[in-house]
């Protein structure tokens, strides 16, 4: 009884003792895609850190790392990042892959935006047809994105067509999908959804749509217990030939759906 | 219909194949919830006991308030919990939060009210019963609720069992405290959440339906150990 008390005592001191962890705050649009799996496996290998994914809009992600409680950041909102690097919350900004967003609709899609040439025409069209769209309103990258597209084309975005959720990536797909309105996703996690149910990817393309990636490293100065070090040595891995092949490899439905581009 | 069954299979297929990741962030639900309702059972029915034995002028604004906290949104726990826990928060320096301790705090925070407030009615139709024989075998205050907690002791456990329940059950709290990390705060509830926000529901179901057998399980389980609802012992 003894021996198996202390072996089991062993055991669980060795096992705590075998990796370095650090937390990283990701968005919903890249957990959702499951690159993550794919990545965190590898990084655990290479370089023996072990990273707690915590998986929030990037308003609160960049939130929880000026909180201090996230060694870093992974996210997609440029004029947030700077603000955030600005601020002094982050020591600078890494720029690592992009993906693109794309709108869904409905099948039969009323509002004819599968013609549309650009973006902006695309968003005209469904103002104009009063087609119910749905948006995340949650102050994450892509809610941000989507507003950045309305702004573009000129578009208030109020009325009953305009129905903000103020939920993550899947609930605002789920939400749409329930009620056959059009919603604008990040490609990824719109191919890895379970319930599509009759809606397809009815415009893409636009480079206006195009969704950077970057990487926060939480300033150390701020806080005693930033994990400064594990958060650089991830950030070599990110940007490292095994990060670029596994990023540009990673294929869903025969579709690749990140694009390695951070400068080494 | 289709997502029904296929919620029902998944479960089904989890559960023959000993699932690894479900064992895990099963054991991980029982423990958090589990800790939860010791240390809330440890506050809670002794504090009934006391407010069913003690008369005091503000008695009666303690047990409407105490009622009042049942119905505390967990969301807002869990919001108040991040914040003091926060590193950047009164108790950051604990770090603490992200981690399963954190969850346990808040979910003590939301059923303390809950199992109080249950013992507290038990024990005080009780107390009517008892207040003659005891005052007269003059009972210091302590034996009393001692002796109220003994013999309420069935009543007791559907305050337990309340409490399991809603914390078990929880997950807006323990998302914002927890931060749902796989493999180290990931539990039953935060991957049901998860899995509908993927779209995958038949998994989301099938994690439901373990939920709920879980449930049932220990609400079995501790009416079978307690020996209650038999012929002869009421």
């Amino acid at each position: 009884m003894i021996r198996a008390l202390l072996m089991s005592a062993l055991f669980l001191s060795a096992g705590s003792a075998s990796a370095e962890t650090m937390k990283l705050a990701v968005t919903t649009s890249f957990e959702n895609s499951g690159l993550a799996d794919i990545l965190l496996p590898q990084i655990a290998a290479d370089t023996g850190i072990d990273i707690e994914l915590i998986v929030v809009g990037t308003g609160q992600a960049l939130r929880l790392g000026e909180a201090g409680d996230v060694d870093a950041v992974l996210v997609h909102s440029k004029a947030a990042e700077e603000a955030f690097v600005a601020a002094g919350n982050a020591t600078h900004r890494r720029e690592i892959m992009y993906n693109d967003f794309v709108i869904i609709g409905p099948g039969d899609d009323p509002a004819g935006i599968a013609q549309a040439g650009d973006a902006t025409e695309a968003l005209a069209r469904i103002a104009t047809a009063q087609a119910p769209f749905v948006s995340r309103g949650d102050d994450s990258g892509t809610h941000k994105a989507e507003l950045a597209l309305w702004n573009a084309a000129g578009i208030p975005t109020e009325g009953d067509w305009y129905r903000p959720v103020g939920a993550g990536m899947g609930a605002a797909l789920n939400t749409a999908v329930g009620m056959g309105a059009y919603v604008l996703s990040d490609r990824a996690s719109w191919l890895k959804f379970g319930n599509k149910d009759g809606m397809s990817i009815l415009f893409e393309g636009d480079p206006a749509m195009f969704n950077q990636y970057a990487y926060l490293p939480v300033n150390p100065a701020r806080y005693d217990h930033i994990k400064a070090g594990a958060a650089a040595r991830l950030e070599d891995w990110l940007v490292s030939e095994r990060a670029e092949v596994l990023i540009n490899g990673y294929r869903v439905a025969d579709e690749q759906l990140f694009t390695f581009n951070a400068e080494r | 219909m289709g997502d029904l069954l296929a919620g029902l299979t998944e479960a089904f297929r989890m559960i023959v194949t000993l699932d690894a990741e479900l064992i895990e962030i099963t054991l991980r639900s029982l423990r958090v919830t589990l800790t939860a309702l010791a240390i809330s059972c440890l506050v809670g029915l002794p504090l009934g006991g006391w407010l069913a034995v003690r008369r005091f002028r503000l008695r009666r604004a303690v047990i409407a308030t105490m009622n009042a906290l049942i119905g505390l949104p967990p969301v807002v726990v869990g919001l108040v919990v991040y914040l003091f826990l926060s590193r950047s928060g009164p108790l950051g320096v604990l770090g603490l939060l992200f981690t399963p301790t954190a969850m346990i705090v808040a979910q003590i925070i939301i059923i303390t009210p809950l199992v109080a407030s249950i013992a507290y009615q038990a024990m005080r139709d009780l107390w009517s019963d008892y207040h003659d024989l005891l005052i007269s075998m003059n009972a210091t205050r302590g034996q009393r609720i001692v002796t109220l907690l003994i013999d309420a002791r069935r009543a007791l456990l559907t305050a337990a069992l309340a409490g399991f329940g809603r914390a078990i059950g929880e997950v807006g709290a323990i998302m914002i405290v927890g931060g749902n990390i796989d493999g180290a705060t990931r539990v039953l509830t935060t991957a049901i959440a998860l899995e509908t926000g993927r779209g995958d529901f038949a998994l989301a179901l099938g994690l439901g339906i373990i939920l709920i057998a879980l449930a049932l399980i220990v609400s079995w389980g501790s009416h079978w150990a307690m020996r209650t609802e038999r012929q002869g012992t009421w």
